[in-house]
């Protein structure tokens, strides 16, 4: 018999629970408030008393309401028609429900049980298989969707028998699978699983070996994201966040996008549903929300619910990534994750770590980081998750728990910067502190060196070795005065404003400067090391900011222009001009 | 909000009083309830076997532990219709201008929250006829805002003007621990203005008592969806200062014995703030709700915990400073941000915005450095004096807060402004909007 129990005490969202029975840690139960139902976790157990975090508002409830434990954890349902929906953090389809306004205990469905997939069978009867094996495919958007065994089935299984090519819903049975006593099992296109639990349904997870293009020069050139890899966007509100996440997502070389809004401003998700189903993707021409699952736990919306937000997220892209596809997890912010974490062990009064976090802050981020990666499928094919994380760190101040904790999880660090943003540097990542470690493995070096040229890394450090050193420059100018320091100083400063303004500047509302393509990045870098290179002759550090100021211009209206148009290739003769002028090479 | 009933239990032992709760034995009692102690309303914040915890909005001073206390059975409500407007009220919701009670449908404040998948883009300007707003900071319908702003600076009556100017159908100010003279200064301001009847306003003065607040927004905007959800009306929502409410939060949480996090507030400060801010909406009715808000500030200090959670909440904020070189108080053209104006920029308003405004801002940064030089003592180039040059009149004709004019002659504006101080290439703008717009040398 399930084990029930009543309702002892409330804290806000927190509820001590007095039970009759045995219970899980992480175990789900309902709590009945006059005939509606709010779904809550069990997260501590003391004697026969369990608290619970209610992932509704509690408002109403009183000491004695009845609870039903429900034997399971938080689980997903995982099938065809999860891409273009938009989902609150529990997967509950927000696009199915109603009323202008949330409900309380309002459960809806996140996949659709009528819809018909056209399905073709890929395994055969006899064949034998295993958890997360492919047994047929349907076509969702434009994207081959595997059916495959669901990873909770444990050992090795033979087919017995799989549905004919047709049309069916998710419910209907498509093979039947032989276990290794001989019982037989149904399965259909639908499976679930629970959201804290890593899916290894794998062969093995090797280091990641290519990168990911985003079409943002800051990101694709200075400091890239591998495929599988994982990144992290920390800066102060203001900076550009938000806009530069919306970039990646938009233009993200991958097959899969999942953003998970955690936490955040609620016209920040209807920015997504509003323009993505406009945009195209780049990359195949279909609409950008056939292939991107939207998760919403917005500011407002249950504070516990927003934990669970980045592990429905993530658990979604596990499961396209059995496929053989490649996913791009975007969560926004984690730190709005940490903090409903920090609610909780404060009202448990648990003792507190750092700032009042939770002493296991660390672990569970690093922990999360984790389920990214490239991994290697049973049948040798491959998929990825490549995870970027946002971090709100209080008062733009990097010494915080979330941000040091992080920075230990993720391999790509891309440091927004308040003076850049106030200066209108945008995307206004700083571009020496950030770094990418992806450029230290000689797995990544081999694929540039391959992909855009040889000897492509080392352009990229010289690059920024020309940013560091006009930093140095502009220091010194700014202790010493424009007159007091000799011209070679200048123009190192203003070689650096060009790297600046024409390479790592880019305006994500331009048609044509937002997205830039590797090759594109390429010819405009060699473009500016080619002016970096040149020597120069001022007669005044006027003279020299006038001249460089004119060539920035020049590059940036190439940067406006569609690239090898007759309109850039003007700006270039013109610059070839401008720099013939002055230049000796 | 409810009265209590004449079949209710009374409890008359407390077994705790802190300066903000009493704590009593009670059968029954549901969250958020709202209770009476000694005639004051409190509010349910904790119950732990039949130890109920409530939180006192006026106070306990003088509460006895016989105190009589009373379960009035429901959350905070506020009766709303069509009479609210032209009213004052208090936090509770009753008048203070000496009118009758209002008479309407009881709706329990801070409720449920909008389904992000039924709103819709917010894409209406809020024209205040301010540049460093409307120009660099466009205000959409739907969004909310803060002012952060030191004490000192007039940043109630610059709320006033923006609201007394913007074409909203409903203006709902929610005062928080507003001095009895601003108090007065917004009434005079709304009567003068003749807009009377288009206002609501909840006003909790420094005379009330502090965690009184905690109720304010709530009420507000429990009458702001009533106009805008009900009525489809456009509904302009003022909160004025948000840095009093967050100060009674940290009261209370203090007093219940929480664990502070930053600043001594308490951990659920960005939620607290967050299920404010949120409010602010654009139906697809039509209605809208906008949060134009206070934050005061410390010296500037935007870390604090406050602003500092506000800003990772609001879409952008609205900076107040005194500019000492053209003696005016301006919108913080580096520090400002709105972050839907890209929403209604060159869309609803000319092809050349969103570039004016970059390139006028950025010149204005490098008057900001050819400044630090000077400072410095160090001579400066003719293009850092003419940058020096062009902030004062951008700061005069532009930024300050007294400017009211039109979005076409705030371009225009600016680009005599460049014009007069600067080469086409020195602003950087897209050759073919200089084209078009460069003023000739005939002006």
């Amino acid at each position: 018999m399930a084990t029930t129990g009543k309702v002892i005490g409330i804290v806000s969202n927190l509820v001590t629970v007095q039970t009759n029975g045995p219970v899980a840690e992480n175990e789900l139960c309902y709590i009945n408030l006059a005939g509606t139902n709010l779904l809550a976790e069990v997260i501590k157990v003391a004697g026969d008393k369990a608290s619970v975090q209610v992932f509704e508002s509690t408002r109403g409830l009183a000491g004695g309401a009845t609870v039903e434990f429900l034997g399971r954890m938080l689980e997903v349902s995982l099938g065809p028609g999860l891409l273009g929906s938009v989902y609150d953090g529990l997967q509950n389809d927000l696009t199915t429900m109603q009323d202008v306004f949330l409900h309380r205990g309002e459960y809806t469905d996140p996949l659709d049980h009528e819809k018909l997939w056209d399905f073709k069978p890929l395994a055969a009867p006899g064949d034998k298989v295993q958890a997360a094996d492919w047994l047929g495919e349907v076509t969702e958007g434009w994207l081959p969707h595997k059916i495959m065994v669901p990873f909770s089935f444990k050992g090795e299984f033979t087919v017995k028998s799989v549905a004919a090519e047709g049309s069916y819903n998710i419910d209907t049975t498509i093979a039947t699978l032989i276990a290794e006593d001989g019982s037989e099992v149904a399965v259909t296109m639908a499976q679930k699983w629970p959201v804290k639990v890593a899916v290894k349904a794998y062969r093995e997870k090797p280091r990641p070996q290519k990168i990911m293009e985003t079409g943002v020069r800051v990101i694709d050139s200075f400091n890239p994201i591998a495929e599988g890899g994982t990144g992290f966007i920390p800066g102060p509100f203001g900076c550009g966040k938000t806009v530069l996440q919306h970039a990646i997502a938009k233009q993200g070389e991958a097959d899969v996008i999942v953003m998970a809004a955690c936490g955040e401003r609620a016209n920040e998700v209807v920015e997504i549903f509003t323009e993505f189903p406009e945009l195209v993707d780049p990359h195949t021409g279909r609409k950008l929300m056939e292939r991107t699952t939207i998760i919403c736990n917005t500011s407002n919306m249950p504070v516990a619910a927003r934990e669970a937000s980045v592990y429905t997220a993530m658990t979604i892209c596990e499961y396209y990534r059995a496929m053989g596809l490649r996913c791009l997890l975007l969560a926004d912010s984690t730190s709005r994750w940490a903090q409903a974490l920090r609610e909780m062990s404060n009202r448990m009064e648990e003792l507190p770590g750092a700032d009042a976090f939770p002493v296991d802050l660390s672990s569970i981020i690093s922990n999360f980081y984790s389920r990214a990666g490239m991994v290697i499928l049973n049948n040798g094919k491959t998929g990825a998750v490549t995870f970027i994380g946002t971090v709100s760190p209080a008062g733009g101040n990097l010494k915080e728990p979330v941000t040091e904790s992080t920075k230990k999880a993720a391999r790509c660090f891309y440091s927004l910067e308040q003076n850049r943003a106030d200066q209108k540097r945008y995307p206004a990542v700083n571009p020496l502190d950030s770094y990418s470690k992806y450029l230290e493995y000689p797995e990544i070096s081999d694929y540039l060196d391959a992909k855009v040229e040889k000897g492509w890394v080392e352009k990229i450090t010289r690059a920024k070795m020309l940013v560091r050193r006009g930093k140095e420059m502009a220091d010194q100018i700014n202790i010493l005065g424009d007159d007091g320091v000799p011209m070679s100083y200048h123009e190192a400063f203003w070689k650096s404003e060009v790297i600046d303004f024409a390479f790592l500047q880019q305006d994500a509302f331009d048609s044509v400067d937002a997205l830039c393509p590797m090759e594109r990045q390429k010819y405009m870098l060699d473009l500016i090391l080619e002016i970096c290179d040149t020597r120069f002759d001022f007669d005044n550090f006027e003279a020299c900011r006038d001249y460089f100021k004119n060539m920035i211009n020049l590059l940036r209206q190439m940067n406006y222009s569609v690239y090898e148009s007759p309109e850039f290739q003007n700006y270039r003769t013109e610059l070839d001009k401008l720099l013939k002028e002055n230049g000796r090479s | 909000m409810a009265d209590p009933k004449v079949f209710q239990k009374i409890y008359t032992k407390l077994e705790a009083i802190t300066k903000a709760t009493v704590s009593l034995r009670a059968q029954g009692a549901s969250n958020d309830e709202l209770a009476t102690v000694e005639g004051r309303l409190a509010q349910v914040v904790k119950t732990k076997g039949d130890l109920v915890t409530l939180q006192v909005f006026s106070g306990t001073e003088g509460i006895p532990t016989d105190a009589e206390v009373a379960f009035l059975g429901e959350p905070p409500t506020l009766r709303v219709s069509d009479q609210l407007s032209g009213r004052f009220f208090d936090a509770y919701g009753h008048p203070i201008d000496g009118g009758p009670e209002v008479e309407g449908e009881e709706r329990e404040v801070g409720g449920p929250s909008v389904n992000p998948y039924k709103r819709r883009q917010p894409s209406e300007i809020i024209p205040t006829g301010i540049a460093g707003i409307d120009l660099n900071n466009t205000i959409v319908s739907g969004q909310k805002i803060p002012f952060f702003a030191d004490p000192d600076q007039p940043y109630n009556q610059v709320m006033a003007d923006v609201a007394l100017r913007a074409d909203v159908d409903k203006i709902i100010l929610g005062g928080m621990g507003l001095s009895n003279d601003d108090y007065l200064y917004f009434r005079h301001a709304f009567e003068n203005a003749g807009a009377l009847d288009r206002i609501v306003s909840f006003v909790n003065t420094t005379e009330n008592p502090p965690v009184e607040r905690l109720l304010v927004p709530d009420m507000a905007l429990a009458a702001a969806e009533y106009f805008a959800v009900d009525k489809n009306e456009k509904v302009l929502v003022l909160l004025t200062d948000m840095t009093l409410y967050a100060d009674a939060l940290s009261i209370v949480s203090n007093r219940m014995d929480q664990i502070p996090s930053k600043d001594s507030m308490p951990g659920s400060l960005y939620s607290d703030l967050a299920k404010i801010y949120e409010k602010a909406v654009q139906l697809p009715t039509g209605g809208s709700i906008t949060i134009i808000a206070v934050t005061t500030l410390n010296d500037g200090d935007i870390t604090h915990a406050i602003p500092d959670n506000t800003g990772y909440i609001t879409e952008g904020q609205l900076f107040l400073r005194a500019d000492p070189d053209s003696g005016k108080v301006i919108v913080d053209p580096f520090r400002s941000l709105s972050r839907l104006k890209q929403n209604v920029q060159n869309k609803k308003t000319r092809e050349d915005h969103s570039q004016v405004m970059n390139a006028g801002v950025r010149l204005y940064a490098d008057a900001q450095n050819a400044k630090t030089k000077q400072e410095n003592g160090f001579d400066l180039s003719d293009y850092d004096k003419r940058c020096l040059d062009y902030a004062v009149e951008y700061a005069t004709r532009l930024l300050s807060i007294d400017v009211n004019i039109s979005i076409t002659e705030m371009l225009d504006t600016a680009w005599q402004l460049f014009a007069k101080y600067f080469s086409p290439a020195e602003t950087g703008i897209r050759q073919s909007l200089i084209d078009k717009y460069w003023p000739r040398k005939a002006d």
